[in-house]
């Protein structure tokens, strides 16, 4: 069984929803990253989802893109991330880690090699922004092969048909977009994220998190009501941004602010 | 004459993922996918409608002024000595160049989908202005993304979009030009999707872009073939167009693609020399990738993040190109050449003074490869090169390179 499949079926058992934070790759700069990993799980993270960054990331707001270039400015690589994969996994092997990004950097390094990497590097899932399911097919196959979870998103506009490929593609969790736009983006809608949960529930058994625009402690719990999973990303890439000049107080405010989450979560 | 290109081979490409060959297809994030398969059901309902295609082509005769004009260059010619050249004119369409035969087609498109809002990235700013134009045409909405450098460089352009009634938001994000834009656009659209038609400007972008822009451009090509049978009593022998994306090449080499006698050449901007790095020619120097929705030759590091690019024309500066040239370059149907910098803006001089022609920067590419192509073909060879827009909008840019103040 996967570290993602059996980490969420041991929450579901205790009743508890998943906290998935997502932070970029050499964001600000590539020494940090083990650091704040480390600093998410522990304030309560479940599963950690990596960004790797990329030149064009279209599908994000300007918090993330913001980070892809101070990321990038440092030369962060998908090698170097998966380095740093490798360094977290030396004093943690309980955490999955979800590599999310954009296909390009994959291909670049070719996909047999970079699954045989992550696969090495102790990473458990990837999400690729840009890949469909209808384009999976040279890419899933591999990865789901070599033991890799593969993550597709879902959106409010995504047709029952279309969930029913990604559920048959995919494996460890779906990842529901609540809205319409790029990460960053406001005004979360609960009842129609309940909605579109319970639709995709309907289809398939594989569990579900929900990640755009979740950025406090009441949206993270409104969220963890009605769902497997709470995706956390921008509101944290900012908190990084913020704080970027004092690692120390960086890591203390990304606490702080998962924690809250967490512990609205679990009220 | 046999060819491997037959109608049904031809009607297959792309195929109904979108892909030519390994290339195109539809690699974009699921918030997207919904709006594509919709525009998509939608063009293939209309690209058959009589009453659609009655429209678009009433709106190239009396809006866009077509057909453009196969001029003969007769003082080129001689000047150069080899080949006849003639140029498709579409420098003298409204808008002064090939882009306004698409923004009419698409404009059309949003206004049968209902859209009230359309938005549109541009680089040198000339499919920003044809976007512009049809919107106020049609008394649409329009947002057009730019990014801040080419904003700079294309100030004159910018203005013109003002005047027409668009918005025109300025992209700092990355190297703030055409790519950046747009991925802004990309952004746009799928935040409000539901009121919103993207009109993107060249062949590239996820399906169906890349095969509803080759339908509208490929007047540019039926045109050319008409009006060369008409005034030499046959087909040329070779086309030369320039590629940034490679909207208007796609256009003048679709109606050809069969004619396998015919050489086609895309010239992509070899900027600085493309030993230097410093260009924007993926075909020529780059290799596949996946950006913008479709994979295709890209300007990448080895860690396939996307170069920045440079052109001295803001129209050619742009780090990937259409799937369908990816595509005939891999079975060897087109050629892919660059100009460089210093060859483009040359030709620029050298049209401008021998036949009293501005040709766009862009254009120029292809006139300067034109012009060395021409040198080694016999005199009763024919090229056509399509003139795909007008210099105005590059006189400061010219005068600068020169030493002058405007």
């Amino acid at each position: 069984m996967s570290r993602i499949k059996q980490c969420l079926e041991t929450l579901k058992a205790n009743n508890k929803t998943a906290l998935i934070p997502y932070v970029t790759a050499g964001d600000p700069a590539p020494q940090h990253t083990v650091a704040i990993m480390h600093a998410l799980v522990e304030s309560g993270a479940d599963i950690i989802e990596l960004g790797v960054p990329f030149s064009d990331p279209m599908a994000d707001g300007p918090v993330i893109q913001l980070a892809c270039e101070r990321a990038l400015e440092h030369g962060t690589s998908l090698r170097m991330v998966l380095g740093m994969v490798e360094e977290f996994r030396k004093t943690n092997t309980e955490t999955p880690v979800v590599l999310m990004g954009y296909l390009n950097p994959v291909e670049a390094m070719g996909v047999h090699p970079f699954t045989d990497a992550a696969k090495a590097a102790g990473v458990d899932g990837v999400l690729l922004v840009d890949l469909p399911p209808e384009e999976a097919d040279m890419a899933a196959p591999h990865l789901k092969r070599a033991g890799l979870d593969v993550i597709f998103l879902i959106a409010p506009t995504t047709t029952e048909d279309r969930i029913a490929a990604a559920a048959k593609f995919g494996s460890g969790y779906l990842y529901y977009v609540s809205l319409k736009g790029v990460t960053g983006s406001n005004a979360l809608d609960i009842d129609d994220v309940e909605k579109h949960v319970n639709a995709i529930k309907a289809l398939t058994d594989m569990p579900v998190g929900v990640g755009f625009g979740i950025k406090d402690a009441a949206t993270a719990k409104a969220v963890s009501a009605v769902s497997d999973g709470v995706i956390v990303g921008s509101a944290l890439v900012n908190t990084i941004a913020t704080n970027a000049e004092n690692p120390e107080q960086m890591r203390a405010k990304v606490k702080e602010l998962l924690s809250s989450m967490r512990a609205a979560m679990d009220e | 004459m046999s060819t491997r290109f037959d109608a049904e081979t031809l009607a297959n490409i792309p195929d109904h993922r979108g892909h030519f060959g390994h290339y195109g297809g539809r690699f974009v994030s699921e918030t997207l996918m919904s709006s594509l398969l919709e525009l998509e059901r939608h063009y293939e309902k209309l690209r058959i409608d009589p009453k659609f295609q009655e429209e678009f082509d009433a709106d190239l005769a009396d809006y866009v002024g077509r057909p453009s004009p196969l001029y003969f260059a007769e003082r080129l010619t001689k000047q150069v000595g080899g080949a006849k050249i003639y140029l498709k004119r579409e420098d003298l369409n409204h808008t002064g160049a090939h882009k306004v035969n698409n923004t009419i087609g698409q404009a059309l498109l949003a206004k049968y989908l209902g859209k009230p809002r359309i938005i549109a990235e541009t680089g040198a700013g000339q499919h920003g202005v044809a976007t512009a134009t049809v919107a106020a045409r049609l008394g649409l909405k329009c947002v057009v993304y730019m990014g801040e450098e080419d904003v700079h460089r294309q100030s004159l352009n910018v203005y013109r979009m003002k005047l027409l009634g668009a918005e025109v938001r300025p992209v700092t994000s990355g190297t703030k030009t055409l790519k950046d834009a747009m991925n802004e656009a990309l952004r746009d659209w799928v935040t409000y999707v539901d009121d919103t038609f993207y009109i993107i400007g060249t062949v590239a972008g996820p399906h169906p872009y890349p095969k509803l822009v080759r339908e509208f451009q490929s007047i540019i090509g039926r045109e050319a073939r008409l009006q060369c049978m008409e005034k030499e009593g046959r087909l040329p022998d070779a086309l030369v167009a320039c590629v940034g994306g490679g909207s208007n090449a796609i256009g003048l080499f679709y109606p050809f693609i069969a004619d396998e006698q015919i050489k086609m050449y895309g010239v992509e901007a070899g900027g600085l020399g493309l030993e230097t790095g410093q260009h924007a020619a993926p075909l020529c120097a780059g290799r596949p990738g996946v950006l913008h929705g479709n994979r295709t030759y890209l300007m990448e590091d080895e860690n396939g993040q996307i170069s920045a690019t440079h052109s001295i024309s803001a129209g050619l500066d742009y780090p990937g190109v259409g799937p369908e040239h990816a595509w005939l370059k891999d079975i060897k149907r087109a050629d892919y050449v660059a100009a460089t910098d210093e060859e483009a803006l040359r030709a620029f001089h050298t049209l401008t003074r021998v036949e009293g022609i501005m040709p766009a920067l862009e254009s120029s590419h292809a006139v300067a490869y034109a012009m060395k192509l021409a040198k080694t073909m016999d005199k009763d060879q024919i090229i056509i090169v399509n003139l795909s827009g007008r210099g105005d909008k590059d006189i400061h840019t010219v005068a600068k390179l020169d030493g002058i103040e405007i």
